[in-house]
This record gives C-alpha cells, structure tokens and sequence, in this order.
C-alpha cells in the first residue's frame, strides 16, 4: 500500500485543481522515474488492435526508469480527456499514449493545450500544422505487410478466392484491401478478393458470419481489418481454411491454419520513441513508416507456405525493407473498369492521393457503399 | 406510491426532534434512505470479497474508490462530468415509469437528439452563437422527444410492448446515424472517422465557470427538478400517476390516458435528446459514431436504482459517475480488469432490488396503526 505517498503528494493538489497545470509544468520533463500511460478502447488481450499496443507498452516495462499505467475500453468521449488527466494527476504520467484513432480529435488535443509542458503521442497520423506541438500522431504504412500476406495468400490459395473481413469503407481499410488483392494477383493473376464490410470496428458477431458467408462461396484463404481478428481467424480455422493474420501474430489461435499477417511492431518503435525523448531529441510530429522504419512487420510464416510463396515474399519484403519497390503503380484500374492510377505514374508510400483512396482495385468483389 | 414517501426534500426540512414517535413517524421515508444505503453498503461489501478472491486488498479497493471518486477536486469534476448525461438519459425512463411504462431506448433518444441539434447548427452557418445554441437544444429535445413519443404511440395506439420498441429504436437511431454521418451530413474531409461537420468552436456551450464540467450537469439538475416538480406538485403528474396505478380508473374519472402517455413520452425522449445536445455542443463537436457511448443504456441502471424518482436521480447518478470515474484508477493500480466496474454496477443493482422485498417489514420502523 502506498497511501502515504498518494496523500502527500495528490490530496493537496486536490484543492488546488486550477493550479494544476503549474504543479505538473514544474516537474521536469523526464526525471529519473517517468511514468507513462497507454489507454486502449478495447481490451488489452483482443489479438489485435489493442493487443498490439499493449505489446509495445510490455517493452516498455522491461527498460528501466519507467513506470506504465494503463487503462482498457475507455471510449472516444470526454471519458478519455478524464482518463489522461487522471493518469497526469493521480499517477504523474508525463507521456500519455491515447492509442485509438477517435481520441485525437477534440480529446487528445484539448489536453495537449491544457498541459503544454508533458507530451501526448497518438496513433492515427493525424498531427497538421494547426495542431499543439506538444501533440504528436504516428502511423505506419501495414499496406506493406498485406501486400506480403496477399503474395503468400494468393500462391496458397486452391480456387484462387479469397476473402476480407473488414470493417467500414474508409480509405486506410480500402488500401489494405488494395495491397493485399494486389499481392495475390503477383502470385496469382487470377485471384480475386471478395470483400465483406461489417460496418464496424467491433462486430463478433457480424464477423462471424461474413467469414462463414465467403467460405460458404468457395473463399479458402482469408485476412481481415477490424479490431480484433479473433473471430475471423478462429472460426475460419474451424471451417478448414487458411488465414493471413492482421495487428498481431494470431498464429496461437489457429497454428495450423495460419499463413502470415501483417503485424503493427509498437514493441520497437515505442522504445525508441522514450530513448529519443531520454537523448533529448525531439520526435517528428507526424511520424510514419513501414517495413523499412520497422513500424511494421510481417508475421512468420506457417508451414502450410510453399518455398516458392516463401520466396517471392521474401523478395518483395527485401525490396520493401530496402525502400525501392512501389506497390501503387500504374496502370492501376479499379474493380468498376475506371483508371485510377494511370500508366507511368508510382504512387509511393507516402503519397499523399493514398490517404484519401475511394476505390476497390480490379480484382476486388466488392463495393465501397 | 404515496407523495411523502418518495419526497426525501420534505423529510429533510422537517428537523429531527429527539421525541420517541419519531422514528415511527416518519418511517417510511427513512426506509427509502436506509434501506437503499443498506444495499449498497452490501454490494461494496460483496465485491470486496470478489475483489479479494483475486488476491487484492479490499481496503485498498474502497480506498482508490474513494480517492478516484471524491478524493480530490479533480476526482469530483471527473465524477461529474461522467453523472451529467445520466441524469438526462436516466429520466427517459424514470418519467414514463410513472405511467407504468418501462422504456429502456434512451440511447436512441440521445442518438436522434444529438443528430438534430447538429443538423439545426450546421443549417445556421451565420447565426450569433445564442441563437444556434437555442436552436439546438430546442432541435435535440424535439428530435429526442419525437423518438420516445413513437414508442409510446405504439404502445397506445397499436399495442406494441413499449419496452421492446424503444430498445429497438435504439438499433434503428444508430443506422440512422451511421447512414447520414457516412453519407449525408459526412464532412468530406473525415477521410478515417467518418463525422459531420464542426459546429464551430463559438457555438459550444463551455464549461461551468471554475471547473472542468460541462453545463450538462445543469441542464441535468433543472430537468430533474422541473421533473420532481411536474410530477409531484401538479395535476398533471397527479393525473399521470392515477393512470399509472389504474388505467381504468383514470379513463372512468375522465382522464385523457393517451394525451398523457405521448406527453410524458415525449418529455422522457427530450431529457435524453437534451443530453445527446450536450454530448455535441459540449464534448465532440460534431456528430460521428462516438456518440454512441452507453450513456442512454446506464441511464435505465440509474433510474431504476433510484426508484423512478427524479430527484434520487441525481445522486444515483453522482454515485455511478463516481464508479465510473475510480474504474480507471482501479485498473491503474489494482490491475483489476475494466469489467470489474461492470461486476460492481451489475451487484449493486442486484441488492437495490432485492432489497424492495424489505420495505414495510422493518419492525422498529412500522407505524402503530
């Protein structure tokens, strides 16, 4: 028990709330104990979304000098501007990870202008100029990853069907729909991707039955983009299929059945993130990569992967990781017969026409409303 | 249900005299303080042995409740902030109550509202701020009000179990809201969080001078009041319990049963179109699927632990704001996962009911008739 502590320390600035922001403003940055809070919108052990950043909080714990609190299923609403103040007040967390999209905006960036001194990171990619400098947003370009899993899922496949369970028709999902039916169709030019969207982030249910629903029409591999893949992955198993993994390694889950995925590796980036702060150097704030920055990674592979589908991922992976291959290169037709990336033109990983892509490449079965 | 037992106001103003009959005097209204205390004294004591199973300490678990809750000025803001849609919300179901209707869709009530006071902001693109602000709670309550009314109409006119049709209009507001928010009313520039357009920074509401909390809480109290007043104090809700109690009656007397039960309904919808305002013109700033939060859901948990009465709505509604507001600290510092604050609401209601067997049995409270 450390009421003592607690007491000393926080009673007093209980009374004193307005004064607050001086009292945290006077501690310094980073002193020898830092402590640190993650905050999640599901729960910590969903095989996914979160799962992977409570991954990268665990490698936090290992380094010493930190301390981490976290908090699971907090919603996008005023819940969480009370969650990081309390995490600031009660615990004296000075860098706060909000990990969910929706906590950005107007959440994250109200606390980031009352508490200028300590340092907000979120996972999204949405930091713009106008934003508080003390706010960062970091991302990663897993479009890479789904490319390597469509490569493995498309020489796997038997009838040359594969199925995505996703979540809305929003672009960052409509590009990993693209790269991963882009991948397949290296291995396969005749593979086609039948996609399913549940409307949701979190539908079990939903998820359930669209996995059900593509192998009933003769999908044998599938992947999926919704929070937690645990549904997809489990059920798909049980009905014989093969899976690409999505957030996380989900082979535990489904070991015989699991081909690959595409993996978020917040375990590397946020200890470099606290060791940049620690070395005093300040983190860009839009951060983003992909498998070169290692942001990203791609899960190892199952033994149902042959060595020529082992092969030519690891060919791309390497081309990838070196930073001189293009996944959206033109000619690119979308699955309607209209041109979207013409011939010549490369759209590269950090191209900003990607962030607002509307359209389902040719291959895909499937409509974006 | 008689007017001095459920008015605690009344008893409160009486003072104390010491003489022997007073406790059998006023028994009945010492019963709806002492025995709802005596239950929720037992739920914390139950979950102390639960917490304690887990190798926790349960002092430390009333402590950080304690501390998290009402421990400081901040934990008393957070409290608040989280209690200000639960007493809108919680009316929605308390007010039809007196009709004898159990209505559990405040949610949708609080979906449609925010809608609508959305809607109404973003057609005054010019207005002076006051102007929108009224127009959007008027819009949120019309909209909110409109929701429930349908249920009661249903109920009335076609003998549709009202129960089952506000919970299902809740599914139905939030398709209505998925749809225009990703549709209609979508800002084109929400490329990955699908939202309306800002109302603007001048036409949100604020915070109460001095403090974190949101004018919610003050809509809150005066709609709970007005509400223990309309109730109480009036023909009006005279005549809405005479035909709670007796429908039969109440139309031998002359009472307009149906004019009753579409006022009271679409009272009961405007407190949670009210709220739903609140949570735009307060908290997010638009309209997007955030909103959708469960503040309508533990709204019926917090009109039913206070017994249908407006003004124990209030601190049923501080109490779950409280629970709600040290769930993070108990995760924080005890590890205890975030459904132990589900385990505790869902104990809590548990012995608030089953402690209704209890009132009237009490022998040193029973009156000498």
């Amino acid at each position: 028990m450390d009421f003592g502590r607690i007491s000393r320390r926080h009673l007093l600035q209980g009374g004193a709330a307005l004064t607050l922001g001086t009292a945290v403003g006077a501690r310094s940055a980073f002193a020898a104990e830092t402590t640190i809070g993650f905050i999640y919108v599901g729960s910590r052990d969903d095989y996914g979304y979160n799962q992977a950043h409570a991954q990268g909080a665990a490698a936090l714990k290992k380094m010493p000098g930190l301390k981490v609190v976290e908090e699971e299923k907090v919603p996008e609403t005023d819940a969480v501007e009370k969650t990081m103040e309390s995490m600031i007040n009660l615990d004296g967390a000075t860098l706060l990870f909000p990990t969910s999209f929706g906590y950005y905006n107007p959440h994250m960036i109200k606390m980031a202008n009352k508490f200028p001194k300590l340092r907000f990171q979120h996972c999204g990619g949405l930091w713009s100029d106008k934003d508080p400098k003390n706010a960062g947003s970091y991302f990663g370009y897993i479009d890479e990853a789904q490319y390597i899993s469509g490569i493995v899922a498309g020489y796997s496949s038997k009838t040359g069907k594969l199925g995505f369970v996703a979540a809305k028709p929003i672009p960052q999902v409509l590009r990993n729909i693209n790269a991963f039916t882009l991948g397949a169709r290296l291995a396969n030019p005749k593979a086609t991707t039948q996609v399913i969207f549940t409307g949701d982030w979190s539908m079990p249910v939903k998820e359930a039955e669209a996995t059900n629903s593509l192998i009933d029409q003769g999908v044998d591999v599938l992947t999926c983009h919704v929070d937690g893949p645990k549904t997809m992955v489990e059920n798909a198993a049980r009905r014989g299929a093969m899976v690409c993994g999505y957030h996380v390694n989900q082979s535990p889950l489904a070991p015989k059945a699991y081909l690959t995925g595409a993996e978020w590796n917040w375990e590397a980036l946020y200890p470099k993130f606290v060791k940049m702060i620690a070395a005093g150097e300040a983190i860009p704030n839009f951060y983003r990569g992909g498998l070169k920055e290692e942001i990203v990674k791609v899960s190892p592979y199952g033994e149902a992967v042959s060595a020529e589908a082992r092969k030519h991922a690891d060919d791309i992976k390497a081309k990838l990781t070196a930073g001189d291959y293009v996944i959206f290169k033109g000619p690119i037709t979308d699955n309607k017969g209209k041109v979207v990336i013409a011939a010549g033109t490369e759209r590269g990983q950090k191209d900003a026409e990607l962030e607002k892509m509307d359209y389902l490449v040719e291959g895909v079965i499937g409509a974006t409303s | 249900m008689t007017t001095d037992a459920a008015d605690p106001a009344e008893a409160a103003a009486i003072a104390p005299a010491a003489d022997a009959g007073f406790l059998q005097r006023h028994g009945t209204t010492i019963e709806y303080i002492l025995i709802p205390g005596a239950a929720l004294c037992g739920a914390l004591a139950l979950f102390g042995v639960f917490v304690a199973l887990f190798g926790k300490n349960p002092l430390d678990l009333y402590f950080y409740m304690y501390y998290g809750a009402f421990g400081t000025w901040f934990s008393w803001q957070n409290t608040l902030t989280r209690a200000a849609p639960l007493i809108l919300t919680a009316l929605c179901t308390a007010l039809p109550a007196q009709l004898g209707m159990v209505i559990i869709g405040g949610e949708g009530a609080l979906l449609i509202g925010a809608l609508a006071a959305t809607g109404a902001a973003l057609a005054l693109p010019s207005a002076p701020p006051l102007a929108v602000q009224m127009a959007m709670v008027c819009a949120g309550m019309l909209g909110g009000g409109l929701w429930i009314m349908l249920a009661g109409g249903l109920r009335q006119f076609r003998g549709v179990n009202e129960t089952i049709s506000s919970l299902l209009l809740v599914y139905i507001a939030l398709a209505i809201l998925n749809h225009l928010v990703e549709g209609a009313m979508r800002d084109p520039a929400s490329l990955n969080k699908p939202s309306t357009r800002e109302i603007g920074a001048a036409n949100m509401i604020g915070s109460i001078p001095g403090t974190d909390v949101h004018w919610g809480l003050v809509f809150g109290l005066i709609a709970a009041v007005a509400s223990y007043i309309l109730i109480y104090h009036t023909v009006f809700g005279f005549a809405a319990r005479v035909a709670g109690g007796n429908v039969r009656a109440a139309k031998i007397v002359g009472l307009n049963v149906s004019k009753l039960i579409l006022t009271v309904c679409f009272l009961a919808g405007a407190a949670a179109g009210l709220a739903g305002m609140v949570e735009v013109a307060a908290v997010q700033g638009r309209t997007n699927a955030n909103l959708a939060a469960g503040y309508g859901f533990t709204g019926i948990l917090v009109a039913f632990l206070a017994r249908q009465n407006p003004l124990a709505i209030i601190p049923v509604a501080i109490l779950l704001g409280g629970i709600s507001a040290s769930g993070g600290l108990l995760q924080r510092r005890l590890g205890l996962p975030d459904a132990s604050v589900l385990v505790l609401q869902g104990i809590i209601f548990v012995f608030v009911l089953a402690s209704d067997a209890l009132y009237g049995r009490i022998g040193f409270l029973k009156g000498k008739a």
